[in-house]
């Protein structure tokens, strides 16, 4: 396939789901349920382009960076602004993971959202998420980047809010639409001062204008800032810690929508452009960007450990598993930060959409039993599923396995290269603190995942809703098992304990930093320097690498590997003991560590602090802002008015009272003076207008 | 020549033509003033297929002796810049009027007589090239204003008219002082004209290097201050919110959609143009006011429980950007000043709209009146909702170009010299999204608690016709903005090279020549 055809069919795939978006939207009294069937064979036939493309640039152009088009879109002064669209390796396996989700978000939500009777709105909606999130994916340069960004972020507006009868689900999409826009203001002063400097939006040349030395304003600090800054519109998406509390919340939306949307692509939108445009980062921004995730990760994890939402608790695990991708890509892992992106879409996703059939067949339970008040998604109403609900069950199961990294599942394979990742940038570096919260996050995962699976699927029915729940039809049960059976470790490396000589690796290697070397970490510059700018590294075997880093990865791989999986398996087996053999009573251990476990369960309180700070500090300004425009400055306006009312009734009595009478007396002040104002006359206008306004100014002076 | 003489005096005839008209005959009074605007838009398209968007100088020129005592002549034309607000204003009218239908109910023929003056003068406004002239329409167009205002208004539509009257007043008094200085001073002392005085903006607008500075500085003052107030820049904008509240909503849309425009198209094309130096003397004052003002603007909006009000001081904020653009003085931000011009004028002025309709079916403007509406208004939802995302930069529709370009320009921009006014400035989108989504919220989603709010019907086919079209130029400009960028492109480019002269002494851009065919100057 030509270059030129790729190109053509990736604008196919771009536009295919707008397209589905508008036959929709403006169809939806007539399509009514065949809204679904358009938008899922839409989406079908759009996975099977993505996966040409895919295997075009992996099979035919394996060694080409990327293959891109560019367009003019408008000029301004002496400068074009371009867009444009290009597949990388990157690029092309996001297509796969984002048009496979979208396609089986879509099947699933077609028995899920069958009652909703915004069925059409709700697949027009899908549409037009799925358009962004591609905008963004083929996105070759900054601008086109920050323009679907933002149409993610209204498209996730739409979809968290889609039951905007309820205050929680309004709220919590204009909670997320808000957050986002914050960490997108960073984003746009990092592409401000990234245009200022390089005149270009395109990654490839901002790159090679970097490796000839441009740095923006001169200075390596700058540099460090642009990084941070276009990495703050990822710390929005990618909900890291600080802007991670819209994430949460936004599971007020369908629960497909949490698995497309908060779980597998949108969200890890953020890490994909950290991955975009790891070249520029310095010694300095990787660091922030490894101890935002590393803090992330350990902070989502432990308040998973205390939630009863069914939702909530996948929810702080996404967050937690982005933390993971995040520092990955802070410490130089690169290739296994994407890797965990990937796998975790699957299995993420997988989980989501299980927590959707126990939810959807809770509901139907509560409805048979004409029950309104239960809350179908809090685990304490759950138990014994397992038994009504023998696929779901197995797929969620093998899901939690994967993501608490169990060996021969994806997880595993990602999250020990991210390990061994924080243990050499740990050695080289000496931020041991990154790879020590790595290791705990990660042994906390496998607790509370296996929290959950207990909980909810184990023991006995412990409601009556529990024991009347029904395995669903094949629309819900295809996509867990697609998903689960993704989550496999062969897809990735046929060595099940070993990822680096797997295809994937090769396919992602990492990359080469642009950044000078006076700003860089040591053991991130690369090895052959000397003929830097094309292909660095010819990878033979296992024994070439790119820099430094590559190396001591290689050489932590066993040690990662074995305190992960000791760590893992501790944090199973810790959940089996409290929630499957009940030999210690959870709640006994939260009363005896009572604040540690309040600041969980009220995740970290963060959410109250953000209202009596951010949120409170804002509606104190604009109550103080408005009082002075209405008391000061419009105020004065009146004042003035009112002073010249005031002034006109005066003059009104004096003219009645005192002037007539004064006439005659006036004549001869008249004549006094303008014997003294002749002299003024200088014949000259300026004078006159020097006057006139000496005049208005004095007046000015004395009115306010 | 003809287009735009046509342009201008339409609708002016056709105020005339209504006066023929019984008062009782209102069907055929209000078919005629939109038949009359329609019309005028037609023409105007015209105008814009016959510009020459390769050259930066003004086209379509007209004079005319008018009052040769003082050389103040009938001089009209147009160039890039003037002929998108020119545009704006055609298009807009007739929306206004159409608006105007069902929401005006009393002396309807007084009514389209003052709207097509108005049509008139603020068409004026944007093609005058001479001062006098200029100064005759800017000031016409508080005539039929005051009485949109203080006869069609709400209830306190006698304190709001009277305001606004007087703050743009004050304002122009200080205009004509300047004028009359800088047409004397012209006339006399540098040009020792026979009569001693001109008001020839094209002569004039060539003399900025003979006027000293510190003259400059004062006629820039008086100059500056009459246009920001109609913008308005912070702190002089109270009379707007008032303004706009107590306006019928016809009067609204025309407010946010022209009028403010003549503020900031004044500030380009006299501050700038004529005092370029004392304009960079003050680009850091103004541009500091209006960064506060973006902020300001937007955190008062946000505890507004008016929905007017919160639009209308959502306008401070947004013509902030406008203000800031402009005194970047750089191409990025001349033209994103102009977009974002033309962008405010179709997203007020369709939030405008949209608050018109609920107030037809309510009579309230209480957003705590409201809730649920989505349920109710489907159609209406999602208009409301593109009007909304076009007013908080949404990329995809045209907000986000006029911010996108005035942030950069002001970013890049050597005569301002620091991005702090771009951080600070960029703020004010996100303030943006938190009022608009909040009253969006507020008004259009929940559940229907309220009673009188559970049968308002949908949009009618009327409303529709409204909100298309604005839609349509909402999406066009956001998706391709070359379309209109480039008719104002040479034009700005040549004001940028004015100013790069001064500042470094070398064009910033090469223009082409000017062929000869533009130039026929009528006498």
């Amino acid at each position: 396939m030509s270059h030129d055809l790729l190109l053509k069919i990736s604008v196919v795939i771009l536009f295919l789901p707008l397209l589905s978006f508008l036959i929709i939207v403006f169809n939806q009294k007539r399509l009514g349920k065949a809204a679904g069937i358009i938008g899922t064979s839409i989406l079908g036939i759009d996975l099977v382009l993505a996966a040409i493309v895919a295997f075009n640039k992996f099979v035919v152009y394996p060694n080409e960076a990327i293959i891109q088009w560019k367009f003019h879109w408008f000029s301004l002064g002496n400068r074009t602004i371009d867009l444009g669209l290009g597949v990388d390796n990157l690029a092309a396996m996001m297509l796969i993971v984002v048009t496979l989700i979208s396609f089986l978000v879509h099947l699933f939500s077609t028995e899920y959202m069958s009652e909703d009777k915004r069925f059409p709105r709700f697949f027009s909606y899908l549409g037009i998420f799925t358009f962004s999130m591609l905008g963004i994916v083929l996105a070759n340069n900054l601008l086109n980047m920050y323009i679907f960004w933002e149409l993610v972020g209204l498209s996730s507006y739409l979809l968290i809010g889609f039951w905007y009868e309820k205050d929680s689900a309004s709220n919590a999409s204009k909670k997320a639409f808000i957050t986002n826009r914050v960490g997108d203001l960073g984003f746009f002063a990092g592409i401000m001062i990234a245009f200022f400097t390089f005149n270009t939006f395109m990654f490839d040349e901002i790159f090679s204008q970097i490796r000839s030395g441009v740095l923006p304003f001169e200075s390596g600090t700058i540099l460090t800032a642009m990084g941070i800054l276009l990495f703050a519109g990822a710390i929005g998406k990618s909900a890291q810690f600080p802007l991670h509390v819209w994430l949460p919340d936004a599971m007020e939306g369908p629960t497909p929508v949490s698995a497309l949307i908060h779980a597998a692509t949108m969200v890890a939108a953020g890490v994909y452009l950290t991955a975009k445009i790891f070249p520029v980062f310095t010694a300095d921004a990787l660091t922030f960007v490894a101890y935002t995730g590393a803090f992330t990760a350990f902070m989502a994890a432990t308040i998973g450990i205390t939630q009863n939402d069914f939702k909530r608790v996948l929810a702080y695990s996404t967050v937690s598993q982005l933390g993971f991708m995040v520092m990955s890509l802070g410490v130089g892992a690169y290739t296994y930060g994407f890797f965990h992106l990937v796998t975790h879409a699957w299995f993420k996703a997988c989980l989501f959409l299980a927590s959707g059939s126990v939810i959807h067949a809770m509901h139907h339970a509560m409805h048979k039993l004409h029950d309104h008040h239960s809350d179908p998604q809090d685990i304490r109403n759950m138990g014994g599923l397992r038994k009504t609900m023998p696929k779901t069950y197995l797929t969620f199961l093998f899901a939690t396995i994967a993501i608490s990294g169990v060996p021969l599942t994806s997880g595993f394979l990602s999250k020990d290269g991210i390990l061994a990742g924080t243990l050499a940038f740990g050695n080289l570096s000496g931020h041991w603190l990154i790879p020590a919260m790595a290791f705990i996050s990660a042994g906390m995962t496998a607790f509370y995942m296996f929290r959950l699976t207990i909980v909810s699927f184990f023991g006995d029915f412990k409601t009556e809703i529990a024991s009347k729940t029904h395995e669903n039809n094949t629309q819900i049960v295809l996509p867990l098992v697609v998903l689960a059976i993704l989550s496999l470790w062969v897809f990735y490396s046929f060595n099940p304990i070993d990822a680096s000589s797997g295809w994937f690796a090769k396919a992602f290697k990492p990359v080469e930093t642009v950044v000078p070397a006076e700003y860089q970490f040591d053991f991130m510059m690369p090895y052959h320097d000397a003929h830097a700018t094309e292909s660095t590294e010819v990878s033979h075997g296992s024994h070439s690498y790119l820099n430094k880093f590559e190396e001591e990865l290689h050489h932590q791989h066993y040690t990662a590997m074995f305190l992960s999986l000791a760590i893992a398996g501790f944090g199973i087996l810790l959940s089996f003991i409290f929630y499957y053999y009940k030999k210690v009573d959870p709640d006994k251990v939260a009363n005896s560590i009572k604040p540690l476990y309040l600041l969980s369960y009220n995740k970290w309180y963060i959410d109250e602090i953000y209202q009596k700070t951010f949120i409170g500090g804002t509606i104190l300004l604009t109550k103080l802002m408005f009082w002075i425009d209405t008391y000061i400055i419009d105020g004065a306006v009146n004042g003035v008015a009112f002073i010249w009312r005031i002034f006109g009734t005066f003059v009104g009595k004096f003219d009645n009272g005192v002037v007539d009478g004064l006439v005659n007396l006036s004549g001869g002040v008249v004549g006094f003076s303008g014997s003294i104002v002749r002299k003024l006359q200088t014949g000259r206008v300026q004078t006159y207008l020097l006057l006139s306004i000496i005049g208005v100014i004095l007046l000015l002076w004395w009115l306010f | 020549m003809t287009a735009l003489l046509v342009t201008l005096f339409l609708p002016l005839l056709g105020a005339l033509l209504l006066l023929f008209f019984k008062s009782e005959n209102k069907g055929l009074i209000k078919n005629t003033a939109l038949g009359i605007s329609l019309l005028t838009f037609v023409v105007s398209v015209f105008l814009m297929l016959g510009f020459n968007s390769n050259n930066p100088g003004f086209q379509f020129i007209y004079e005319a002796v008018w009052i040769s005592a003082f050389d103040a002549g009938f001089r009209i034309g147009l160039d890039g810049m003037s002929l998108l607000l020119v545009m704006l204003t055609t298009f807009i009218t007739p929306i206004a009027i159409l608006s105007s239908f069902d929401s005006i109910k009393k002396r309807e023929k007084e009514y389209y007589v003052m709207v097509l003056i108005l049509q008139f003068a603020m068409t004026g406004v944007f093609v005058s090239l001479d001062l006098f002239l200029f100064y005759i329409f800017w000031e016409l167009i508080l005539i039929p204003m005051y009485f949109i205002i203080g006869i069609w208004g709400g209830k306190d539509r006698l304190y709001a008219t009277v305001k606004f009257f007087l703050f743009t007043v004050v304002g122009s008094l200080f205009m004509l002082i300047a004028v009359v200085w800088l047409g004397y001073y012209a006339g006399s002392e540098i040009l020792n004209l026979s009569n001693g005085f001109t008001t020839n903006y094209l002569v004039i607008k060539e003399l900025h290097d003979r006027i000293p500075v510190d003259l400059q500085e004062w006629m820039f003052l008086a100059f500056a201050l009459s246009f920001l107030i109609k913008v308005p820049l912070f702190p002089l904008h109270t009379w707007l919110p008032d303004a706009h509240t107590e306006a019928p909503t016809p009067g609204s849309v025309i407010l946010a959609g022209v009028l403010l425009k003549m503020g900031t198209y004044g500030l380009i094309r006299f501050n700038i143009e004529i005092f370029p130096v004392a304009s960079m003397n003050y680009s850091g004052i103004i541009s500091t006011l209006a960064v506060v003002g973006i902020i300001y603007g937007a955190l008062v909006a946000m505890v507004q429980t008016d929905i007017k009000r919160l639009v209308a001081y959502s306008s401070v904020s947004h013509l902030g950007f406008v203000v800031l653009g402009i005194f970047a003085m750089t191409a990025e931000g001349f033209q994103g000043a102009i977009i974002q011009m033309v962008n405010h004028g179709l997203s007020t002025g369709m939030l405008f709209l949209c608050v018109g309709m609920l107030y037809e079916r309510r009579h309230t403007r209480l957003i705590s009146e409201y809730g649920g509406i989505a349920k109710v208004m489907p159609n209406f939802a999602v208009m409301f909702a593109i009007a909304m995302f076009a007013s908080v930069g949404l990329p995809g529709l045209n907000g986000f170009i006029g911010e996108f370009l005035t942030l950069k320009g002001a970013f890049d921009s050597k005569i301002l010299g620091s991005y702090w006014y771009t951080i600070f400035g960029a703020t004010g989108v996100i303030f943006a999204a938190v009022y608009l989504l909040w009253m969006y919220q507020r008004v259009m989603f929940g559940t229907v608690d309220n009673p009188a709010n559970k049968n308002l019907p949908d949009l009618t086919s009327k409303e529709w016709a409204m909100l298309v079209p604005i839609v349509i130029f909402i999406v066009w400009i956001g998706i391709y903005p070359n379309t209109f960028l480039k008719i104002s492109d040479a034009s700005t480019k040549q004001l940028v090279n004015k100013i790069e002269m001064i500042k470094f002494n070398k064009p910033a851009y090469e223009l082409p020549e000017i062929k000869p065919a533009d130039k026929n100057i009528k006498k």
